[in-house]
């Protein structure tokens, strides 16, 4: 499959009047995901950035559902199921759009047994890297070294202390439950996210994308660079574009020419500022972007 | 057909002749074997649903409401920890004014843990916004169900209702039921058709938005507001039910009160030892006379005011309590009777954790009533009529002999 920007459709499907901040990478990964998915789409969103921004004057227009903060999953399944009860499914694309929060953390389990008894939705995770619509606290996807409310900057702390290697990896994990296809996914490259949505909801089954989104407020970056702060998550390999097919099939999708430095992605987020002068958490971060980077090349 | 079934097989036959198209569920003592039973009618292909093995109680209400809210009819069950577990999402299915039906066998709440019978795991559930009924048998598990999907689709409602029975005592005992065949349940019950907003591709909505300041309190006024006023549709809904199948149901059911100096009232199997214990004390002349309260949810005020109008004295069974308080059913009667102050009402908290109401029980309880009668006082709020007081006398938390 391969998307092309002349047949993507002119008509915005997530209306204007939102309620998101200024550059907000989930809000651009949404429109994305509708150019791909249309009308015919019925989309659940757990508790999050993304319930707030449509909850406002700006309605989707598709049927629409927030549900709680842990149960998309569940709420995905009983859709998936009424609608097969109902003769509905055939052409319908079910989509759930959680943060990280509500699928890495509380809604983990949910997700698990949803994808475990293969039901049929594609689940995107926009992944902001912590709890950044309630103030930005962290979460499981938070990364090493980055200040938030919760894992914040101190006499004897440097942010987040779980190293970078143990941050729970929800692409293994999910393409660990043998699922037909999971793949992360960037908002600074658009047509390789959008033939991810496209090859996931061909598939009659359960799909998972992982979708970086960097937070203007969070992440502590200007609101105009969001997407070039997504492009350099990749072309240093902190967050790496790959696919999994069938559990296990790796294809790694982007392979920078020249890899650079970690340092140029932390350089531009406030919440990494503290390590840039620190050569020793510096040579931490990089080495396990290595590590993870040599894994990948080799799957 | 006149079968012999369990509590929980007339549940599950209940939701088969509702004719649902999705059930969710998980299995927990005493529910469980609803489940299975429905896994069964649906492996033999004699309903036509989707069946999710869900991995939680909270996904399974999830799941539940996730398909009522696509415009089918929906069916749950659950008991105790796993009816805890789903309370947050209670408030969602009600908010979202879902008409789905769920059956309770009611079992205590841990911690300590235990498997047996009371009212406390759904009682807990009271604020929800779901009407609860509770039921005395195994013949009106099943009716009751067909009753509440009924009232619950009404426009005039479109609310969740729990049918509540006693885990074991009901679920497990089996008793002859008349299972009545698909036709005449379909004229009780026609097929659904959701006439409200659902996740509809044509008609798209967004459902569960932010409600500011200016809106929340009017959604919490109108779903109020709907539930007492399903007073009356529970009422049509019952005499319909009693011209199509013979069989007759109200909100309050009353025993020998006409006369009755001495009522008691509660909830559940309990009050079918109630009445028998009543023909026992009649006979040695004692006016005494029973009130059950089906209906808890909506509470039917006026009907049980009305029920409990000529007695002096009256006893509420409670097989729940709300520690530093009462009994909650006490609270309720209490509501339902302050603008009639000439009367003593008595709380007792029994048969908690599967403690079994016996006739003994009842007439112990009788005994403390007939002493009101005759003018003494109470030392104490609540009585444990049934108290075990050399457990109680060695139960003494922060005492030494406690490990």
């Amino acid at each position: 499959m391969s998307v092309r920007i002349k047949d993507l459709p002119l008509e915005e499907v997530v209306a204007p009047g939102r309620g998101g901040c200024p550059g907000c990478a989930a809000v651009i990964g949404a429109r994305m995901v509708t150019k791909i998915a249309g009308q015919n789409t019925i989309m659940v969103n757990s508790t999050g950035c993304m319930c707030v921004n449509y909850g406002y004057a700006g309605a989707p227009l598709f049927p629409y559902v927030h549900s709680l903060f842990e149960n998309a999953g569940a709420v995905a399944s009983g859709i998936d199921a009424a609608l097969k009860a109902d003769n509905r499914r055939d052409d319908i694309n079910l989509i759930v759009y959680a943060g990280d929060g509500g699928t890495v953390d509380i809604g983990f389990q949910a997700l698990s047994g949803a994808v475990e008894r293969g039901h049929r939705f594609l689940y995107i995770c926009y992944d902001n890297e912590g709890y950044m619509n309630t103030g930005v606290q962290r979460s499981g996807a938070t990364p090493y070294g980055a200040s938030t409310t919760t894992s914040p900057l101190g006499k004897i702390s440097k942010g987040e202390s779980r190293p970078l290697s143990r941050r729970k990896d929800m692409v293994r994990v999910m393409a660990a439950h043998g699922i037909p296809y999971t793949a992360t996914a960037s908002i600074a490259y658009p047509l390789d996210f959008m033939r991810k949505v496209q090859t996931a909801l061909a598939i009659d089954g359960p799909t998972y994308i992982h979708l970086l989104s960097p937070c203007s407020i969070g992440w502590g970056i200007d609101p105009k660079d969001t997407v070039k702060v997504a492009r350099m998550a990749v072309q240093t390999s902190f967050a790496p574009l790959y696919e999994i097919t069938g559990g296990r099939q790796f294809k790694v999708n982007l392979r920078p020419v020249n890899l650079k430095p970690v340092q140029e992605y932390l350089s531009m987020q406030k919440r990494f500022r503290h390590l840039l002068d620190d050569p020793i958490e510096l040579d931490i971060i990089q080495r396990a972007v290595d590590e993870n980077w040599t894994y990948l090349s080799n799957c | 057909m006149r079968q012999y079934l369990s509590g929980n097989k007339a549940a599950a036959e209940g939701a088969r002749l509702a004719e649902v198209k999705v059930v969710a569920a998980y299995p927990i003592t005493p529910q469980t074997s609803i489940v299975e039973y429905l896994a069964s009618f649906v492996a033999n292909g004699e309903l036509a649903a989707e069946m999710i093995p869900v991995e939680s109680e909270h996904s399974a209400i999830s799941a539940t409401y996730g398909a009522s809210l696509t415009g089918v009819r929906t069916f749950v069950a659950s008991s105790s920890q796993g009816l805890a577990l789903m309370h947050e999402a209670l408030f969602m299915a009600s908010g979202l004014r879902l008409p789905i039906v769920m059956a309770i066998a009611n079992r205590a709440l841990a911690s300590p843990v235990t498997i047996f019978t009371d009212h406390q795991d759904s009682l807990a559930q009271r604020d929800t916004g779901w009407l609860q009924f509770y039921v005395e048998d195994c013949q009106e598990v099943l009716d009751t169900i067909l009753i509440a999907y009924r009232v619950a689709e009404d426009c005039r409602v479109l609310l969740p209702i729990m049918v509540c029975f006693d885990g074991f005592y009901v679920s497990h005992i089996s008793e002859p039921v008349d299972v009545p065949d698909v036709a005449q349940v379909r004229e009780f019950l026609p097929e659904f058709k959701a006439n409200y907003p659902v996740l509809d591709i044509a008609n798209p909505k967004m459902f569960n938005v932010m409600a500011f300041p200016q809106f929340f309190e009017e959604f919490q006024r109108d779903k109020h507001e709907s539930m007492v006023g399903s007073e009356q549709v529970i009422k049509e809904a019952m005499l319909d039910f009693e011209r199509i199948f013979n069989r007759s149901y109200s909100m309050i059911e009353t025993y020998c009160t006409e006369d009755a100096d001495i009522i008691i009232a509660g909830l559940g199997s309990m009050m079918g030892t109630v009445r028998t214990a009543i023909d026992q004390l009649r006979s040695t002349g004692l006016k005494i006379g029973m009130a059950k309260i089906k209906s808890f949810r909506p509470f039917p005020y006026q009907d049980l005011a009305q029920a409990l109008k000529g007695a002096k004295v009256i006893g509420i069974l409670d097989r729940d309590i709300s520690p530093g308080s009462t009994g909650i059913v006490y609270q309720e009667v209490l509501a339902t009777l302050q603008e009639t102050p000439n009367k003593c009402i008595v709380d007792f908290v029994l048969g908690l954790g599967g403690r079994d109401v016996t006739i003994d029980t009842i007439e112990k309880a009788t005994g403390i009533l007939e002493q009101v009668l005759s003018g003494s006082e109470l030392k104490r709020r609540v009585i444990w009529v049934d108290e075990n007081r050399e457990v109680l006398d060695i139960w003494k938390v922060g005492e030494t002999n406690v490990g």
